[in-house]
């Protein structure tokens, strides 16, 4: 099988089973050796890169004049039916609620598609952004930022405005642009949108009577109290 | 072992070329090429790939098999196409943000086993990574040829959003051809891509066909001037 005749003869040993096994075994524990190694080098580093990633895209969906806090310091943890919860990031101006934002996630054409939703404290959109996404280069990735502006589209709607029926394609009867080629991507998209503002609409309340957290967090039942605040506490 | 590295990049960029000769990985030429930007991106992360690839395929080629070389070859090219993927997401955060879509792509792409079975296997470790690139540059060429017509016809651009890819430095690249042109979205879709390949091998086999006649034909003038 090879291109320059081979010297020696192959020697017995690689003939039997146990070699063909014994190499093929070697090399999975090898590789899988290299992959775990990877992943613990560079593990931290990407957890990193994506909260960073976080905090730019947080400070694009809810404009900065808009607030006077700590966004990513102020969170609230919402069970959702289906289980598990979001995290919304609530922003603040003289302790009055002005701004939410949350992650949301929709399978799309191929995979899950993350994006980040910025509503004001009326549930008008603020500004929406692709977090992540494996949708077809060239095709589905309109729905970043840098390719296209059509996630703009999304600014100043509501459920109010145009109405939950138009919370839709324009193939399917609503008023958002589908793009050429690609109709599964912008349409995912919009339904997460639109599964955004029925989830603020449904925990406005809890949401704007939310209180900012103290400073100096106060622990909750739950967690074990330090020295510091126990003195107070109890 | 007579390998000329002319020869291989000979190989790599025309004679022997990775998508127009042997006919390999046209699922992600046809899928990506929709721009030349797009294929650009798949054509250098592929190049990337496939140097490396081939250099880890020829350190184990002496104590490989042939019975289990292609489990062999994929656990390899598997390992290796997530490394550099989990590497480039760690410290090219931005770039990966581009390139990131690509990546897993490689890992089906049968340049990649193809070479680690025709040439990786068999050579050692410098003419096999030449190799490598010669292939991954013959890929490149092709898919931004490819992803430059379809564009121009498709969208009436050229090289649009390069300069997410490269960087604000190569924004010069990204050109309107066509001003307020409405589009033809076959080009686009993946009909357009076999249309293009089609044409793109079709014109290859013209230029070889008539390329062997006129040496030949130089032959036998020569062979005429001397009897």
């Amino acid at each position: 099988m090879s291109l320059k005749p081979t010297e020696t003869p192959i020697p017995s040993y690689r003939q039997r089973l146990s070699y063909h096994s014994g190499l093929l075994g070697g090399v999975g524990l090898l590789t899988g050796a290299a992959l775990a190694i990877a992943h613990v080098e560079t593990h931290q580093a990407i957890e990193t890169a994506k909260a960073e990633e976080q905090r730019a895209l947080l400070a694009q969906v809810i404009p900065a004049t808009l607030y006077d806090n700590n966004l990513l310091a102020d969170r609230l943890k919402i069970a959702l039916p289906q289980g598990g919860e979001r995290e919304v990031f609530i922003g603040r101006k003289n302790n009055q609620v002005t701004a939410v934002a949350y992650e949301l996630s929709e399978p799309g054409y191929s995979g899950a598609i993350r994006l980040l939703l910025g509503l004001d404290q009326t549930g008008k959109i603020l500004g929406t952004r692709t977090l992540s996404h494996t949708e077809t280069p060239g095709l589905g990735d309109k729905i970043e930022i840098a390719k296209n502006p059509w996630v703009l589209s999304f600014d100043g709607k509501s459920l109010q405005d145009p109405g939950l029926p138009a919370w839709g394609v324009k193939k399917d009867g609503g008023v958002f642009d589908q793009f050429t080629g690609a109709t599964i991507t912008p349409r995912a998209y919009v339904k997460a949108v639109k599964e955004g503002l029925v989830f603020f609409e449904a925990h406005r309340a809890q949401i704007v009577s939310s209180q900012a957290p103290v400073p100096v967090p106060v622990p909750a039942v739950a967690a074990p109290p330090t020295p510091a605040s126990s003195q107070g506490s109890r | 072992m007579d390998i000329s590295y002319k020869t291989l990049m000979r190989d790599g960029l025309w004679d022997n070329n990775p998508v127009l000769a042997q006919s390999l990985a046209l699922c992600p030429t046809l899928a990506v090429t929709s721009t030349a930007t797009n294929g650009l991106g798949m054509g250098l992360a592929t190049l990337l790939v496939l140097i490396l690839t081939n250099l880890v395929i020829s350190l184990f080629r002496n104590i490989v098999t042939p019975e289990v070389r292609i489990p062999v070859l994929i656990l390899l090219i598997a390992a290796v196409v997530t490394v550099i993927d989990m590497m480039i997401n760690a410290f090219l955060h931005d770039l990966y943000k581009v390139l990131g879509l690509f990546i897993p792509l490689i890992v089906t792409n049968c340049i990649i086993l193809g070479r680690a079975e025709a040439f990786a296997s068999r050579h050692s470790i410098l003419p096999s990574m030449v190799d490598g690139l010669a292939m991954g540059l013959g890929f490149t060429l092709a898919l931004v040829a490819f992803g430059g017509v379809r564009e121009i016809i498709g969208s009436g651009t050229l090289f649009a959003n390069a300069s997410v890819l490269l960087g604000s430095a190569f924004k010069f690249l990204e050109l309107t051809l066509i001003q307020d042109y409405r589009g033809y979205l076959l080009m686009i879709l993946p009909p357009g891509g076999f249309l293009v390949m089609g044409f793109f091998m079709a014109g290859k086999r013209a230029i070889d066909a008539r390329l062997q006649q006129r040496a030949h034909l130089v032959s036998l003038s020569h062979a005429q001037a001397s009897s």
